[in-house]
């Protein structure tokens, strides 16, 4: 080979490595470079979250800043571990851990070796931080809450996993995001939105100033206060009354939909789930598979609604012509379904629409139902209709309200007895438990109280929610302010609403009167079962307890339901009745009745099924 | 002739200074650049301060100078005389290291001097050059047997066993560069398209796919058959065994890519192919194996035009790229001066090797010539590969450039070696009088 193959193999060279000088250092795109330059750092400022009031104004949940250790591996270089972790109180097990985790994730980035730190901790640290090489503190912004109620109202929130940040790339990870109740519903809200800064560094990884003069920086836009409905000191109170029993409660100002308040038992204090403690404090109410605080009952427990249901199947009854107010039927101390007997509390006698819903008796409504039937071709048609009245109540479906979780409850339709029996091998006998409240029927609280709302504001409700106000906007959603009407002509709900309140003045509530409030009610006595290794065992019955006031200008709705205690009005009522004084007057005229309500307790009745002992149910003595 | 000029004149003014002048801006400016990458917050302190990397070159620099001035002294038959017994004792040199050598990332490959650390293959480079000119320019040996060509090859082959052993395949590709002198003196080039089409096979099947080669590799091999001009004479065996080699590589290439090679090897390759294609995992190899890579071209692509000058490099103070002071030490040019300085840089080593090539072929003696063709094979490979990896051409292999990259003992012995050269240029012409 002669001397100029190789120069020239040598000039090729040469000119291909200027070649690839030119295109990297000339023509590179530098817009490419921002996100992955590590001498450039993207560093993003956090907007305040925004705050929650009540409906008037309370202060329910704002912020409290916190502060995070922060550890960036291949910057500690001496360390007296001694002392640090006697700062951090910390375990040297748990630190040497944290740090080969924070080792694993990266050398170079920081990871939290210690979150929220207490303000205590944090004062003690920050004095002596400079001497502990690698470390530094990552302040950020945790809930602060003002009420110790309204936990599933409310909701919390928490650090944003992988599956949040797939979906979503707004977040990276770190971040927080709201996780159930309103916190999530309202996130986008609440957040606000971050804003970005890009820094240059120089050599020694210093910051040396804004990348670019902060020509590509964002400002964060601060996150939005909302005002929601509930009325704090209702929800308190409630939550009070609500002292050891498991249930339900949920009022709404008929009017306009709003939820006043709307409370699970046994519930927990919000702050629980903030700060450092909030993983085991959790985790303790997650694997509480009894009593399950973590499970929001006033919109997730489905029991059949019982008794409350005969006002509504009134309602049809009186639309669809079965019924008039003065129609009677006689009970004999119960009722026939195909030959056999069924049972009824009332006492018999001749009842009409009046006396049947004052005593609550259950032949009078199994007749109607079945003359309601009656009026029909089939069983089909008549079922049709009477499910869809029902569910124009908005029962059967989930309601549309402001929360990230709900149930639909159950209205049964036809194809769910053809399902169940098989297409025309069902007739009106095998679903006249309906009639009474029972059966295949199934209401949420939430439904409940939204349902008793329609009764009081005869004919319509609005899709009960939750959020009142965002600061700076200037309404809410029409779906929360558009009236939805019932199927039922205004006129059907006078001799109804006038037999609820004679529950009040002289029926099954008669036991409840508040003075000087004119209330309509209806009590239910919910017959219930469960499985105790793998047999059918029914329990005492749940106690549950529809009433608005007053009824000349409904201003409130409420459902109660006590799980396990027994008649309607023996808890769920003077629950309600206790509520309903309360947000009416502001304060309380029955004080015996209210410290029992108070100081009374439901453990015994919810020890019996896991006690694995023969038990009694609906026990007299309370 | 202007030999009367020469004659009484000092070997100072003999010298080729285009080429010291070359080296001296090569290795200034080298230095520069370690300082640069090494230096930390603290610039106050001594240059000559032997506990900092540009401290400890700077010494060796001077040391440097001291040999070459030194070496000047010697007469150029002693290192022809004894180039045989240098080779002898860089092979137990090389030999020693598996008792003796202190292993520094995972390569036996230095000797423990206190302060200092020696790399015999540095020094290996220049003896294996002089070895192979002794070998070369015997009257008595011609490439055209196959005899010699086997001796020349051993040459090679020997301290490229002993350096890959150490693992140290960067170094024993120098080696390997020598094969370029044997071409230069007779070697008959078909070997050269023989290698260098087995690799090209080789990558091809990986990028293209098996058909595809097989196909190409066919097409080729059939229209040279047809093509090839009458003249050209290739042995029999060659035309028979060529194919068959050929062929087999391009077949076993994925048995050997998937089974032989290890995953950081792979990863290696699928990178410089662009191979992956599952975007994760192409992510990650980026990440991992491509992280150097990737971040000296970010380097020097933040280098613009003009750079952002001494000691203003972010990326590459900031300790971003690995190895930086030494593999990776152009990225630093690239980073701080910009393009027309790295530009220039090219152009200066482009310069010195072919002025190298020009002196070679000027020597009357066929050691000298030889010689001089082996180092600038030498430097041409070093710079071509280290240049090429860190510009992200060519897949990872660790090899310093010449005079830039930080390290005692090669800092020396490219001086020295370099130095050797252009002391017999100077002397060219003496061997007629004396």
């Amino acid at each position: 080979m002669s001397r100029f193959f190789y120069s020239l193999v040598i000039i090729i060279v040469g000119l291909l490595f200027i070649g690839k000088l030119v295109s990297l250092q000339l023509f590179y795109e530098e817009s490419n470079i921002v996100e992955s330059d590590p001498a450039i750092t993207k560093n993003y400022l956090y907007p305040e979250r925004g705050f929650i009031y009540d409906r008037s104004g309370n202060l329910l949940v704002g912020n409290q800043p916190s502060y995070d250790v922060m550890v960036t591996p291949r910057e500690v270089t001496s360390l007296d571990t001694l002392e640090f972790l006697k700062l951090l109180d910390l375990e040297q097990e748990e630190f040497i851990d944290k740090m080969a985790r924070a080792r694993r994730y990266s050398t170079r980035l920081p990871s939290v070796l210690v979150a929220n730190l207490s303000k205590e901790s944090y004062a003690a640290l920050q004095e002596k931080l400079r001497r502990f090489q690698g470390f530094f503190i990552r302040k950020k912004s945790l809930r602060d809450y003002y009420t110790t109620s309204a936990a599933h109202v409310l909701g919390y929130i928490s650090e944003v996993n992988t599956d949040d940040v797939r979906r979503n790339d707004y977040y990276i990870p770190g971040e927080n995001i709201g996780r159930t109740g309103l916190e999530r519903q309202y996130e986008e809200v609440l957040r606000g939105k971050k804003g970005v800064s890009y820094v240059q560094k120089d050599r020694f990884n210093r910051v040396i100033g804004p990348y670019k003069e902060g020509s590509l920086d964002s400002l964060p836009q601060m996150g939005k206060n909302i005002h929601i409905t509930i009325d704090k000191t209702l929800q308190e109170y409630g939550e009070r009354l609500m002292n050891g029993k498991r249930g339900g409660i949920v009022a709404i100002e008929p009017k306009t939909g709003e939820i006043l308040s709307m409370i699970s038992g046994p519930t927990y204090d919000p702050s629980l789930l903030v700060g450092r403690q909030r993983s085991a404090n959790y985790t303790a109410m997650y694997y509480d598979s009894l009593s399950r605080p973590t499970w929001d009952r006033s919109i997730l427990a489905q029991p059949s609604p019982g008794s409350p249901f005969k006002a509504l199947n009134a309602l049809v009854a009186l639309q669809e012509g079965a019924i008039n107010p003065k129609t009677t039927y006689t009970c004999d101390e119960g009722f026939y379904v195909a030959g056999v007997k069924r049972g009824c509390h009332c006492g018999g006698g001749v009842r009409d629409l009046n006396s049947g819903l004052l005593h609550s008796c259950n032949a009078y409504f199994a007749e109607s139902f079945r003359s309601f039937y009656r009026k029909f071709e089939t069983t089909t048609e008549a079922h049709d209709t009477w499910e869809a009245h029902m569910k124009s109540f908005g029962l059967g479906d989930f309601l549309g309200t402001d929360l990230p979780t709900g149930a639909p409850g159950r209205i049964p339709s036809t194809e769910f007895y053809d399902r169940a029996y098989g297409r025309n091998r069902w007739v009106s006998t095998f679903v006249i438990s309906n009639a009474i409240g029972q059966g295949e029927v199934a209401a949420t609280p939430l439904q409940l109280a939204n349902m008793t709302a329609a009764i009081a504001n005869r004919g319509y409700f609005i899709t009960p929610h939750l959020l009142k106000e965002v600061e700076g906007e200037n309404s809410i959603d029409y779906k929360f302010r558009e009236k939805r009407y019932t199927t039922i002509d205004e006129k059907h709900f006078d001799p109804v609403i006038k037999g609820m309140e004679a529950v009040y003045t002289s029926g099954t509530a008669r036991f409840l009167q508040v003075p000087g409030i004119r209330l309509a009610g209806k009590t239910g006595t919910v017959e219930n079962y469960t499985r105790i290794d793998g047999e059918k065992v029914q329990l005492t019955d749940h106690s549950v307890f529809v009433a608005f006031a007053p009824v000349e200008d409904p201003k409130i709705a409420i459902a109660v339901y006590i799980e396990h205690g027994y008649y309607g009005n023996r808890y769920a009522g003077h629950i309600a009745s206790l509520m309903i004084e309360k947000y009416l007057k502001g304060e309380i005229t029955r004080v015996d009745l209210e410290k029992r309500m108070l100081e009374k307790t439901l453990a015994k009745e919810y020890a019996k099924p896991t006690s694995g002992k023969p038990f009694e149910i609906n026990e007299y003595a309370w | 002739m202007k030999l009367t000029n020469m004659r009484g004149n000092l070997l100072i003014f003999r010298l080729d200074w285009i080429s010291i002048f070359l080296l001296l801006f090569l290795i200034g400016f080298g230095w520069v650049n370690i300082y640069s990458t090494t230096v930390g917050n603290d610039l106050s302190g001594p240059l000559l301060d032997l506990g900092t990397f540009y401290g400890k070159q700077l010494f060796f620099a001077i040391l440097s100078l001291i040999a070459v001035i030194l070496y000047s002294f010697i007469p150029d038959q002693f290192i022809e005389r004894f180039s045989s017994v240098f080779y002898l004792i860089g092979i137990a040199l090389l030999l020693g290291l598996f008792v003796f050598g202190k292993t520094i990332a995972g390569a036996t490959s230095w000797y423990d001097l206190g302060p200092f650390n020696f790399q015999p293959s540095e020094l290996m480079k220049m003896i294996v050059a002089l070895a192979l000119a002794k070998y070369l320019s015997d009257t008595q040996v011609n490439l055209r047997y196959s005899v010699h060509q086997g001796y020349a090859v051993l040459l090679l082959v020997l301290p490229s066993i002993l350096v890959i052993a150490q693992p140290d395949p960067g170094s024993a590709l120098v080696f390997f560069s020598l094969f370029l002198v044997l071409f230069r003196e007779g070697l008959p080039l078909y070997y050269l398209t023989f290698v260098l089409s087995f690799i090209l096979a080789f990558a091809s099947t990986l990028k293209f796919g098996l058909t595809y080669t097989f196909i190409g590799a066919l097409a080729l091999y059939l229209s040279y058959l047809w093509l090839k001009p009458k003249r050209l004479k290739t042995p029999t065996w060659f035309n028979v065994s060529y194919p068959v080699i050929l062929f087999t590589i391009i077949a076993s290439t994925t048995w050997v890519y998937n089974s032989v090679f290890k995953q950081h090897h792979r990863d290696r390759f699928s990178l410089w192919l662009n191979l992956e294609t599952n975007e994760d995992r192409l992510l990650d190899i980026k990440q991992s194996i491509g992280y150097n890579t990737y971040q000296a071209k970010q380097a020097i692509a933040s280098g613009r035009w003009s750079g952002k000058g001494f000691l203003e490099g972010t990326r590459t103070k900031g300790d971003f790229v690995p190895a930086q002071h030494s593999d990776y030490i152009f990225s630093s040019v690239g980073e701080e001066w910009g393009f027309v300085t790295s530009a220039l840089v090219v152009l200066a080593f482009v310069a010195l090797l072919l002025r190298f090539i020009y002196l070679a072929d000027r020597q009357k003696k066929a050691f000298h010539r030889i010689y001089g063709y082996g180092i600038t094979s030498v430097l041409f490979i070093h710079f071509g590969i280290n240049i090429g990896m860190v510009l992200g051409m060519l897949p990872t292999i660790g090899i310093p450039l010449p005079f830039f990259s930080y390290g005692g003992s090669s800092l020396l012995f490219f001086c020295l070696m370099c130095y050797i050269f252009l002391k017999m240029d100077a002397n060219r012409l003496k061997t007629h009088f004396d």
